[in-house]
């Protein structure tokens, strides 16, 4: 039927007019614009317009409509910043001038060393440490009070700021275990028997078919130096305690044999220079905080 | 039916010649690349040329093909095979992307799913998905839909006999190569537009195909008026041209590599892009699917569309206001401020012309309401609508500084482009692909209605899940981020704010695995409907023994 454009249907449903047309069936209402909507998208616009007026808005032929507020998102964020800096310097100036342990003995200032060195510390080191400071294999758990270098606030603070074997920096801290089997130092069988002679110090189990009395003889020959007759580590080289039951790397015997045949040398980089002074003495004051702190 | 040789039309040995040349200069491209992935795309490249020109030829050879006639019997011919081509098309890519969705959910959640494979780490697998739905599903259903619509609606067959099937095999086939470049990675790292200069000149040959047997079957139309879904198939085809040359403006490093530097460069660069990625939000997101919304819930309802004048006004406000709002992705940022308040105002203007869409699909179901109760395809349909509408008032919401401040980077955003993608997008392309598949493969009805109830529940309840786990997220993440304490210092570490998302990221997964099983029973329902089953069901709309409700 062709369609009749001078008296289009009406549609039974809602009373409206078509429009007269009709594609494959499909046939439109001549309904008005809801009002509503109309009235809503005047309102978007007039609000639009208005936002021009106010902030910087249409681009010139050099330059832009800078809106009657003068608005910049730059000067805002630099306000903002500013604003940031002046409160964290009014805490930094008590914190910059009092030493580690002046900081420890004031509440107040333990307050702010806290904080500051809670936020540096989760930008900074949790993501060797670990978000709760525990660690993980290689990278040492700091809330418990077994140090490699130390866990006095100044030994801390020197190990914050130079780091461990970082080379660009003259003052870090340097201590290497040796590659014994790589090297050919040690023989792969006096390396199985110094292994299970630091087991029986350690406390943990011990392989009886190995020869502990050789073991014995090649610890004191060759890691004694560092690790002590005793096995009770030495913090200013940085070897670990071997009687405990911490073990940096694992206590299994694959783990150990893997370190006298490889050698051990983790490496933390030095924060000074990086990192502010106040905020160094803050994160020495947060991590002697954790547990562990002598 | 005896063979009857015939001899090459003008247009099939042009063709041929064409797709031997290339597959001749893919071959020794190939061969004298030292990049093995490029040397792998260009054999692709090859093989597809190779294999058009012996197809023209041998199409020829059997008789078959050749010019089809306009009319038969003062019938419009219409050409179909294209359409069931990328209906089935958008099926595959469909449940292949929402797969890799899924797989990437579960990498945010449990990480030990990278499987610690360069070619299945998240990076490589996150533009896959996205360009899996949005262009392989997404593209196959537009492409699908729109031959379709344009020649019932203008009463004409599509324009062109191997045109239309250079357009949908072109497009899949860019397809393949841009998702396998993505595994390899080869990427230009434009969100959305990863895929590298080689690939994007191919695209643009089918794209300009596209667009002119789109034009011709329009022009060669029977009806006085041009259909409002055309409209809108137009507008999204036209300015997805322009968005791609745009944004991949790019110089190879040579004819021998997969490399390219964009000629855009710092906050130029920036701004291009998200013109281009809200417009393509814009014009393949929206304005696509609202011409299959224009078409298919009139069609399924059996109801005139609400309103003529609003689809005219919205049509327009929506093509004039959509393609400036992109400043909005770019808010405090080195975007001067006066483009990132003409995106902020523009995307509150937006507001009502995008509603326009959503009422003029609601409101046409007056008198038929009834419906949604017994047929659940257009209930898919009704419920995209409320979701697109949900989406359109959350996107200028989102782009009003003070609120993006909150929301920019988190989940907040992932959430959003959800809601539109499977709540919108997802759902009106169900709704059409349950539809056209009847009435492609000329069956009475669907194998099963009950499983497509089946299938909109369980991906509803999928979505509500991705979404509300995605809202409650993004806002907390946002939160943790500005958190400061009284003291001045960041409340919570980066990896403070990763760990409180785990639980929502596991809902997330959820959410999109029980979207990827309705997927699978609509697809099984769909093959079942194909091979001409029909499950016995006590109500069947669309059947003929069923009565309207008085």
């Amino acid at each position: 039927m062709a369609p009749d454009l001078e008296k289009p249907a009406v549609d039974a449903v809602t009373g409206t007019p078509t429009t007269g047309h009709e594609w494959d069936g499909i046939q439109e209402l001549n309904t008005p614009l809801p009002r509503w909507w109309l009235w809503t998208l005047y309102l978007t616009i007039i609000w639009s317009v208005g936002y021009w007026i106010v902030y910087p808005a249409w681009p010139l032929i050099s330059s832009h409509t800078t809106g009657i507020l003068n608005y910049s998102s730059r000067a805002e964020v630099g306000e903002e910043l500013a604003k940031l800096a002046a409160l964290r310097n009014t805490q930094a100036a008590g914190l910059a001038h009092a030493s580690l342990t002046e900081i420890k003995a004031s509440p107040d200032l333990q307050r702010i060393a806290l904080a500051r060195g809670k936020a540096a510390f989760g930008d900074n080191c949790a993501p060797c440490h670990g978000g709760a400071a525990t660690g993980a294999a290689g990278f040492p758990n700091l809330i418990d009070d077994d140090w490699v270098w130390g866990g006095k606030l100044d030994e801390i603070q020197k190990t914050i700021l130079h780091g461990i074997r970082w080379e660009q920096n003259p003052e870090t801290r340097v201590g290497n275990m040796p590659a014994f089997g790589r090297t050919g130092m040690l023989k792969r069988e006096e390396i199985a028997q110094a292994v299970e002679h630091v087991r029986s110090i350690a406390g943990l189990d011990v392989d009886k078919t190995v020869d502990l009395a050789k073991g014995k003889e090649v610890f004191a020959a060759n890691c004694a130096s560092c690790h002590g007759e005793g096995g009770k580590g030495n913090q200013e080289l940085g070897a670990p305690d071997l009687t405990d039951a911490i073990w940096l790397f694992g206590s299994s015997r694959q783990a150990m044999t893997e370190g006298l045949i490889n050698g051990r040398g983790g490496i933390m980089p030095a924060w000074n220079g990086r990192l502010d002074p106040v905020t160094i003495k803050a994160l020495t004051v947060y991590v002697h905080s954790l547990g562990g702190g002598q | 039916m005896a063979v009857t040789e015939r001899t090459l039309t003008v247009g099939e040995t042009a063709g041929a010649i064409l797709c031997g040349a290339f597959a001749l200069a893919a071959v020794i491209i190939a061969g004298l690349t030292h990049h093995a992935g490029y040397s792998f795309h260009m054999l692709v490249f090859a093989a597809a040329g190779a294999w058009g020109c012996f197809t023209i030829i041998n199409r020829a050879f059997d008789g078959v093909g050749g010019i089809e006639p306009l009319e038969i019997d003062g019938k419009p011919n219409y050409n179909m095979a294209p359409v069931k081509f990328a209906t089935v098309a958008a099926m595959f890519w469909g449940i292949a992307g929402f797969t890799v969705g899924l797989l990437i959910a579960l990498q945010l959640a449990f990480p030990a799913f990278n499987l610690d494979l360069p070619w299945t780490n998240f990076g490589r697998m996150r533009p896959l998905h996205t360009s899996a739905v949005i262009f392989a599903f997404g593209g196959n259903v537009l492409l699908a839909t729109s031959f379709y619509v344009v020649q019932k609606t203008s009463r004409a067959r599509l324009a062109g006999n191997l045109s239309p099937w250079f357009v949908v095999l072109g497009y899949n086939l860019f397809i393949v190569i841009a998702g396998t470049g993505y595994l390899l990675g080869i990427t230009q790292g434009k969100e959305y537009a990863e895929p590298e200069w080689y690939a994007d000149l191919f695209l643009t040959i089918v794209w300009v195909t596209y667009l002119l047997v789109f034009l011709a079957t329009l022009w060669r139309r029977k009806e006085p008026h041009i259909y409002v879904a055309n409209w809108f198939y137009l507008g999204f085809i036209v300015t997805i041209a322009v968005l791609h040359l745009g944004n991949n403006a790019a110089i190879p490093v040579s004819i021998l590599s997969p490399k390219s530097y964009i000629v855009w460069s710092g906050v130029q660069d920036a701004m291009f892009q998200w013109w281009y990625g809200h417009n393509a939000v814009g014009f393949f997101l929206t304005a696509g699917f609202l011409a299959i919304m224009y078409y298919f819930v009139p069609k399924r309802a059996e109801r005139p569309v609400y309103s003529y004048r609003l689809s005219i006004v919205h049509f327009w406000s929506l093509i004039f206001l959509y393609i400036w709002a992109g400043p909005h992705h770019l808010h405090y940022t080195a975007l001067p401020d006066w483009a990132q308040t003409l995106g902020m105002t523009f995307s509150i203007m937006l507001w009502m012309p995008s509603w326009g869409g959503m009422i003029n699909g609601m409101l046409t179901l007056a008198g038929a309401w009834d419906k949604l109760r017994t047929d659940p395809v257009l209930r898919m349909m009704v419920v995209s609508l409320a979701f697109y509408g949900m989406s359109t008032f959350e996107g200028p919401l989102m782009s009003i500084k003070a609120v993006n401040s909150l929301s920019h980077y988190t989940d907040w955003t992932i959430g959003h482009v959800h809601s539109g993608a499977l709540g919108w997008v997802g759902y009106i392309s169900f709704g059409a692909i349950y539809c056209l598949v009847p009435w492609l493969w000329k069956k009475e009805r669907l194998y099963s209605l009950k499983m497509v109830e089946w299938h909109f529940w369980v991906s509803t309840i999928g979505i509500v899940l991705y979404i509300s786990a995605m809202w409650v997220s993004g806002i907390m993440q946002g939160l943790m981020w500005r958190a400061y304490t009284s003291l001045g210092f960041l409340e919570y570490s980066f990896v403070e704010t990763t760990a409180a998302m785990h639980p929502y990221y596991v809902i997330r997964a959820m959410g999109g695995g029980l979207f990827l099983a309705g997927a699978l029973i609509m697809a099984f329902n769909l093959w079942m409907t194909v091979r001409g089953h029909q499950r016995l069901e006590e109500l069947q709309v669309g059947s003929p023994t069923i009565v309207p409700a008085e």
